[in-house]
């Protein structure tokens, strides 16, 4: 009645996530293109760039909530596309930006639904699903929140429910949408600590760079569809990247607890001078009447 | 609970000092960042792992804290309970009205007609007590039908709303509210005067395909760049709907017969008055195949809860339960409304009622809509014919004034997106 809980990897085939050629594209212009990406087996793989740079849509493509233009993308050296739906599910599991609903749902009943993929339609949660998912919680450090109402609880907590409910999935790959984006820093650093420590393949699209250093194994720069740097966070946030891809001044240090690299932001000069000389013309005019 | 996690966890039992997790017990694993050990003890609250989770969930295996009383109490039971009050409730809606017709009469047509007479047990004080000819007639050729028939049609109805309330995630969706049951009350009533006659099967078929058109305009209007919001859906429902209404007042005028207002009466606001034995046999049978179809279902539907990307991406082959079930509605609501004309807000307020009961999950929630809204209507239907006796209330008008409170605490309670 029970399967296997953990499925032995061959070694061969853990080799992560692997995205060849994808493009997506809208109305004609090109969203995603021909991106070329390796996330490593059990790493954490940052996905960055500025607004509009492709990364939701190319983890979107990865997750196969669409379908790209061209492209394969491999899980362990299986092709995605071949797979049916609830396979899929059982593979790889999401965490949204932001997850909603207006259902009175308990916590429990959240992280149960990450059961969906192993059970059929009328068969109900076994005690197995339900250890799984109380394990799960107890992994995000919310077992006490089982009972607790989807609606009362904070951005934080949400965000922990969801990634409970992803690993009840048992993926082998975790794609996670910008999923520290509406949490406060406090909350940020413990869900991708938790990420961290779950220990699968993740690939992750970030906004903060230095949430991404101290976090990521790898990280891929996207700009315009296209993958623009990738490597080790030290190799790639350099300050000439951040010039070129982000449009800003920073010095990049080595931050004094974890080693990682550490960003500091420049305030853009340009426009501020502007200001100054403006001021000092209104100055000028205003007391020379 | 002894064995089975544990054993599944692999090759290495597990001991004291490692506990194994259940989800990361993979080989190979990398450890936290500064080497935090085992990946099971990520809290130094629950320092023994797994062995504490076990127990958890070992001490309280079917209902942990904040789950509904009712769902606590179990299905079988709420299915048994649910079961005894329709039965209960179509016994008291036939007994309820002129003619002081008593439960042992009701009993002896009851076991006659279906030849179940061996039933009649004087001992218990179910003995045949032969009613007059016309007292037969008037309970099983009108109160017993109809109290079917009610049965059917708001089981059905709350069984269409439930599953539209999920599937366009508005929770004030409701085959009325939608405009889709005055679109199946126009394809009816165009049928009828077209001249393919008054005949069921006709009369349910432009119904369904007047329910379908209505239900397919409200999605595209009520759309923007690909996401429906409930209010923007709502306002196209309302739209739909009162064009449907006015195409159906206008062709029932146009054709002037003697009847015109009362089968006006009909198809805008619902009757159940009409009931025959005959009129609900295509009803009932849909409604046996929808509710069958939903409930194969409802594990996907639960996988809604937070969307369509989060039902696909939890393995949910979303395009396909979408259109099934939606099309499915529009067939139910278009047979329902081929029997009783459009009956509005029971859709909209049994879902609501049920999930405050026993919860989100579809398993309950469906089969539970099903039977309440049976006895819902029927309750309504049974004070509509009898609180003005003679005259009958139009059951609509009774709905309305249930449902139209119930709408506003919806919009207020559930902050609906915009």
């Amino acid at each position: 009645m029970i399967e296997p809980i953990a499925q032995p990897q061959v070694a061969t085939s853990a080799q992560g996530l692997k995205v060849h050629e994808v493009s997506w594209s809208v109305k004609g212009t090109l969203i995603v293109d021909g991106v070329e990406l390796h996330a490593p087996h059990g790493k954490i793989t940052g996905l960055l760039g500025p607004n509009g740079s492709g990364k939701t849509t190319l983890l979107r493509a990865v997750a196969r909530l669409s379908t790209p233009d061209r492209g394969v993308v491999h899980l362990d050296g299986d092709d995605l596309s071949g797979l049916r739906r609830r396979e899929l599910a059982r593979r790889l599991a999401v965490v949204e930006q932001h997850a909603g609903t207006d259902l009175d749902v308990t916590v429990l009943d959240v992280v149960l639904l990450g059961r969906t993929p192993y059970r059929s339609a009328l068969q109900s949660d076994s005690e197995h699903d339900r250890a799984l998912a109380m394990e799960a919680l107890h992994l995000v450090d919310m077992v006490e929140f089982a009972g607790r109402k989807w609606g009362t609880l904070s951005g934080g907590e949400k965000q922990r429910v969801q990634l409970a409910r992803a690993l009840t999935q048992q993926p082998s790959l975790l794609v996670l949408d910008e999923p520290t984006n509406h949490l406060d820093v406090a909350h940020a650093l413990s869900l991708l600590s938790l990420v961290q420590r779950a220990g699968l393949t993740t690939l992750a699209a970030l906004h903060d760079l230095n949430l991404a250093a101290m976090y990521c194994d790898h990280l891929v720069v996207l700009r315009q569809g296209r993958v623009e740097a990738s490597g080790r966070p030290h190799d790639v946030l350099t300050p000439k990247l951040l010039r070129e891809v982000y449009d800003v001044d920073a010095d990049v240090g080595t931050h004094p607890r974890t080693g990682r690299p550490l960003l500091t932001f420049h305030p853009p000069a340009e426009p501020a001078s502007e200001l100054v000389h403006a001021a000092g013309r209104v100055r000028v005019s205003g007391g020379d009447p | 609970m002894s064995k089975d996690p544990l054993d599944g966890a692999g090759a290495a039992a597990p001991t004291a000092q490692t506990p194994r997790s259940l989800l990361l017990s993979r080989p190979g694993m990398p450890a936290g960042p500064a080497g935090a050990g085992t990946p099971v003890t990520l809290s130094s609250r629950h320092a023994d792992g797994y062995a504490k989770t076990a127990a958890t969930t070992a001490a309280a295996p079917s209902a942990p804290a904040g789950r509904s009383p009712v769902r606590a109490a179990g299905t079988g039971g709420i299915v048994a309970g649910s079961a005894v009050l329709l039965v209960v409730s179509v016994l008291a809606a036939v007994v309820i009205g002129q003619a002081d017709i008593t439960v042992r009469e009701v009993w002896t047509v009851l076991t006659d007609r279906l030849n179940l007479s061996f039933l009649q047990v004087d001992a218990v004080g179910l003995g045949a007590q032969q009613p007059s000819a016309i007292r037969a007639d008037v309970i099983w050729e009108m109160r017993l039908p109809r109290a079917v028939n009610a049965v059917v049609v708001g089981a059905g109805l709350a069984v269409v709303g439930a599953i539209m309330q999920t599937l366009t995630r508005n929770p004030m969706a409701d085959p009325y509210l939608l405009g889709i049951s005055s679109g199946a009350s126009t394809g009816a009533v165009l049928v009828i005067v077209a001249g393919f006659g008054s005949g069921l099967v006709g009369v349910s078929a432009g119904a369904f395909a007047g329910a379908l058109l209505a239900f397919v305009l409200v999605l595209v209007i009520g759309q923007r760049s690909g996401t429906l919001t409930p209010v923007r859906m709502i306002l196209a429902g309302i739209a739909i709907g009162q064009l449907c209404n006015a195409l159906t007042t206008f062709v029932i005028l146009w054709v002037a017969d003697p009847n015109a207002t009362q089968d006006a009466q009909f198809w805008l606001s619902g009757s159940l008055a009409a009931s025959r034995w005959s009129s609900m046999r295509i009803a009932a049978i849909v409604l046996i195949i929808a509710l069958l179809l939903c409930l194969w279902r409802a594990r996907a539907l639960n996988a809604f809860a937070f969307g369509d990307d989060a039902a696909a991406s939890l393995g949910v082959d979303v395009n396909r339960v979408r259109w099934t079930l939606l099309v499915a509605c529009a067939l139910l609501t278009g047979v329902l409304v081929a029997v009783s004309g459009a009956i509005g807000f029971v859709g909209l307020l049994l879902p609501h009622a049920v999930r405050f009961l026993v919860g989100p999950d579809h398993r309950l929630v469906l089969p539970l809509s099903c039977v309440l809204g049976g006895v819902f209507l029927l309750w309504v239907d049974t004070v509509a014919r009898t609180v003005f006796d003679p005259r009958e209330l139009p059951v609509g008008v009774v709905t309305a004034i249930l449902g139209v409170p119930a709408f506003i605490w919806i919009l207020r309670k559930k902050q609906v997106r915009a």
